[in-house]
């Protein structure tokens, strides 16, 4: 290595105890006193908590006392308070980068058994750190301006409300929805828990000032196709398919809808899982937001055989909306930041087969029951069989596809008071008996726990156990021509058959099914059930490790509507938050060229994933662009020379680096 | 080898990833042998094979690099390069009189507190296993440029 770094380093190290989380574990006095013995050091300090305003006005004195110019502090993840104390050493007059952080919380404590191994991993890690301190530079943030229009992908209850705040504020809001309507999961509910507010009373008038606000470009049937930039800053494709109709010029008067050939429905609504029966041009649902019609491609005659009489066309008449030649578009966006509101699906139970859904007509899942008692569902809100009858008895079946360990071990959070908002609707539409089958029964919420007192005051039968079968063998007359729900009473200890005309499958909550997918596309992580990736699972729910984007909604993990409303309403104060600072500071960690020491060889300019290297010419050597890099340091590993180094990361700092774990 | 050998390894762990998947194992107060000292790099595509070599050399008896998932990498494909450098290096390495198993390279992504703790574990009793690197015969003799 050139050079040994700056001589004259004068250095203080701090050793937390965060309460016991450190000092329980690892020796913090003995670590100290060692920490002081190393090159350099001028103090080392044990304190209990380095983050509490004491601790830290303990390291802006010795600064300013001592004269000292690095500062390390051993303590938790620079991921949590590396900010925190280049704060600190930036309010002691010390540029906040001749800091560095020790990992001694997440690394070593939390996951050491042996508290002499603890403090000897500590001692190593700590005197890292102070070699690597020593050749720290003076560096200053790269400052980027915020573009303040805001991208929001997805656009159910999660995405409208965090549009509708943005665009209150003045903000400029691109909401882009993959389906030909917004509204999401919540528009295919009738009633709400707990106070069984109709769905769309409460969600259609926000649908509809989505359509209104003058600040909100709604982009249906889109996709995002690729992004790119950084906070800030980020380009966006959005790939627009073609609904056949012009949205500039229909006028939703969906007079083309009764004039097509076909005069009933014939192909099956995926508004109404297949429930109801739709033309191939058709509103998905009547509050649909935009409010025009499309036509698909794959069913509509005129795109088969080019032989339609095409009444559609004729009825639209001089208004001309309706255009076969549409082709898929792609739109460009620059946006500053990027809500993720991507929402959920439900858990296919064809994946236990024992339940009999797709084998017995009148096993229905819960969002299937959702359309059926919705009074502009496909039945109009009445609840038959497939076979016209009127159900008489009903069971419900709680945790499907959730609390398992065959499938998901998670519990989804929403089943058992939907089960309980779904007893409540079926029985008073029907009459019919309603049991209701849980594992345990989970009300934590507002309201909640009345409404399941509400619900056994109706008479609904609670019976406490796992349903191992839905079966079609009648053993008795009264079991003849109804399915048969096997199960352990797990308070009466028996073993119960219990005969039904109809089964609801309490269906639960799973990422998107193209969750990895979208999530490699906007560069996010995913928790190990699937769902996006929070930050910090308490205190910053709603970010990513994407400086930039933000979460809303079940993406992140299964919740209620108040939660979802709730969480949307943080990320728009997010998004506000950088727009309103009108800037963001980047990690100064790109790389640089030395021109003295580069041979032209070119290596880097292959490595670089950002195309911010090129090469010069006139003087033979390769040129770093900074305002392109993003600081991953491929070209540094890969260079010969060594003259391509990396701010924070230099050769150097990671050699000593290295060197002092090595005790 | 004698079974209280005590490995000294040096882990290179990516920002976005395995360090983060390290943080996890800790808040999931997961324990694991305590012989893996990490350093963080922004990404595994930092890792300069030299600074692997200088590791062994300042007696480092293993040396476990981890990084994104294929595909998951924060700078696109610094992962990639990881895999191509250490697959050349671990070709390399026997040359030094090093065993090519002192050199692991691991996808762990975030979410993974618990593969951390098993790649750590498995990592460490196989070191143990192969026994301490004999320094003398082992330190590369190469210049280390910067
Ligand atoms: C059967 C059932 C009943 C329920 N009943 C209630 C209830 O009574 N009360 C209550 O509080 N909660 C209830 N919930 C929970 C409620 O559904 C959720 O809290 C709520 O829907 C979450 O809203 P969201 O916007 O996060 O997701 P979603 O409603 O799933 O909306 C996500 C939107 O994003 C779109 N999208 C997805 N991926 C992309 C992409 N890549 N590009 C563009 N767009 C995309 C989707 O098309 C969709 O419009 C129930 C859930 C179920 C399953
Ligand atoms: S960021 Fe993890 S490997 Fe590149």
């Amino acid at each position: 290595m050139k050079g040994n770094g700056n001589h004259n380093a004068r250095i203080g190290v701090y050793v937390c105890h965060c309460g016991t989380n450190i000092a329980g574990k690892v020796d913090v006095n003995a670590l100290a006193e060692y920490a002081g013995k190393l090159p350099g050091v001028i103090v080392s300090r044990e304190y209990k908590y380095m983050c509490s305003d004491p601790g830290q006005e303990l390291i802006v004195k010795d600064v300013k006392d001592l004269k000292l110019n690095r500062v390390v502090v051993a303590s938790c993840s620079p991921h949590l308070h590396e900010l925190t104390f280049r704060k600190t050493t930036a309010n002691a007059g010390q540029n906040p980068y001749l800091f560095h952080m020790v990992n001694l919380r997440e690394h070593v404590s939390w996951v050491s058994e042996d508290p002499i191994a603890a403090t000897e991993k500590s001692k190593a890690l700590v005197k890292a750190a102070v070699l690597r301190a020593v050749w720290h530079e003076e560096l200053e943030p790269r400052r980027f301006p915020v573009n303040p229009n805001v991208l929001i992908v997805g656009g159910g209850i999660a995405g409208i409300h965090a549009a509708l705040t943005l665009a209150s504020a003045g903000k400029q809001v691109y909401l882009v929805e993959r389906e030909p309507s917004i509204g999401g999961h919540m528009a295919q509910f009738d009633k709400t828990f707990p106070t069984l507010d109709c769905a769309a009373c409460i969600l259609t008038p926000k649908m509809t000032a989505v359509k209104q606000s003058s600040n909100i470009h709604l982009y249906s049937l889109s996709e995002v196709s690729e992004v790119s930039g950084f906070v800030g800053n980020f380009k966006v494709k959005v790939k627009k398919y073609p609904r056949y109709i012009d949205e500039a010029k229909c006028v939703g008067c969906g007079e083309c809808i009764e004039e097509c050939v076909y005069k009933e429905g014939k192909y099956p609504n995926e508004f109404d899982l297949g429930l109801g029966k739709r033309k191939p041009i058709y509103m998905s649902f009547p509050q649909a937001v935009p409010s025009i019609p499309l036509i698909d491609s794959a069913t509509c005659i005129e795109f088969k055989s080019h032989k339609c009489p095409k009444g559609c066309v004729e009825k639209c008449g001089d208004r001309n909306a309706i255009d076969f030649t549409q082709k898929v578009e792609e739109v460009e966006l620059e946006v500053g930041t990027i809500i993720m509101a991507t929402g959920f699906k439900t858990f296919d139970p064809r994946r236990l087969p024992q339940y009999g859904y797709g084998k017995f007509p009148n096993v229905y899942t819960s969002l299937e029951i959702e359309r059926l008692v919705n009074a502009s569902g496909p039945t109009l809100g009445q609840v038959i069989l497939r076979d016209g009858r009127r159900p008489e008895s009903i069971g419900i079946l709680h945790c499907i596809g959730s609390r398992d360990e065959n499938t998901n071990k998670y519990c989804s959070r929403v089943c058992c008071m939907y089960s309980l908002k779904l007893a409540h609707l079926l029985k008073e539409k029907t009459g019919a008996h309603l049991y209701n089958f849980y594992i345990d029964m989970r009300t934590p919420g507002k309201g909640f726990e009345e409404f399941y007192k509400r619900v056994l005051d109706e008479g609904v039968s609670f019976i406490r156990g796992k349903v191992a079968e839905v079966s079609g063998w009648a053993q008795s007359p009264a079991e003849e021509g109804k399915m048969i729900l096997r199960v352990e009473d797990t308070l009466l200890g028996i073993i119960r058959r219990i005969p039904v005309d109809m089964v609801v499958l309490s269906t639960g909550l799973e990422p998107q099914a193209d969750q990895q997918e979208v999530r490699r596309l906007f560069n996010l992580g995913c928790s190990a059930e699937g769902w996006f990736l929070e930050r910090h699972p308490k205190l910053a729910p709603v970010d990513t490790f994407t400086d930039g984007i933000f979460l809303a909604g079940c993406n992140q993990g299964p919740k209620d509507i108040p939660d979802t409303v709730a969480q949307a309403g943080a990320a728009a104060a997010q998004c506000m938050a950088h727009i309103d600072k009108g800037f963001v500071e980047m990690e100064p960690n790109t790389a640089w060229i030395d021109e003295e020491l580069c041979s032209g060889c070119h290596v880097c300019i292959g490595m670089c994933p950002y195309s911010a290297i090129h090469f010069d010419t006139e003087k033979k050597v390769a040129v770093l662009n900074e305002a392109l890099c993003k600081g991953c340091g491929s070209c540094v590993a890969a260079c010969p020379s060594g003259s391509a180094q990396q701010n924070l990361f230099r050769d150097e700092q990671l050699f000593a680096e290295v060197e002092g774990v090595l005790v | 080898m004698s079974n209280n050998f005590n490995p000294s390894i040096v882990g290179f762990f990516c920002n976005w990833c395995t360090y983060l998947a390290a943080d996890l194992a800790g808040t999931s107060r997961m324990k694991y042998a305590p012989n893996v000292r990490v350093v963080r790099t922004m990404c595994s595509g930092r890792v300069d094979p030299q600074m692997i070599l200088w590791a062994f050399r300042h007696g480092a008896d293993g040396v476990l690099i981890g990084g994104c998932h294929p595909g998951d990498c924060h700078y696109q494909e610094g992962n990639y390069k990881a895999l191509r450098r250490s697959k050349l290096l671990r070709k390399m390495l026997p040359q030094f009189g090093i065993e090519p198993e002192r050199l692991r390279l691991e996808w762990i992504s975030a979410s993974e507190g618990e593969r951390l703790r098993d790649v750590v574990n498995e990592f460490t009793a196989e070191i143990r296993h192969l026994g301490p690197l004999h320094k003398k015969q082992a330190a590369p003799q190469m210049a280390v440029a910067a």
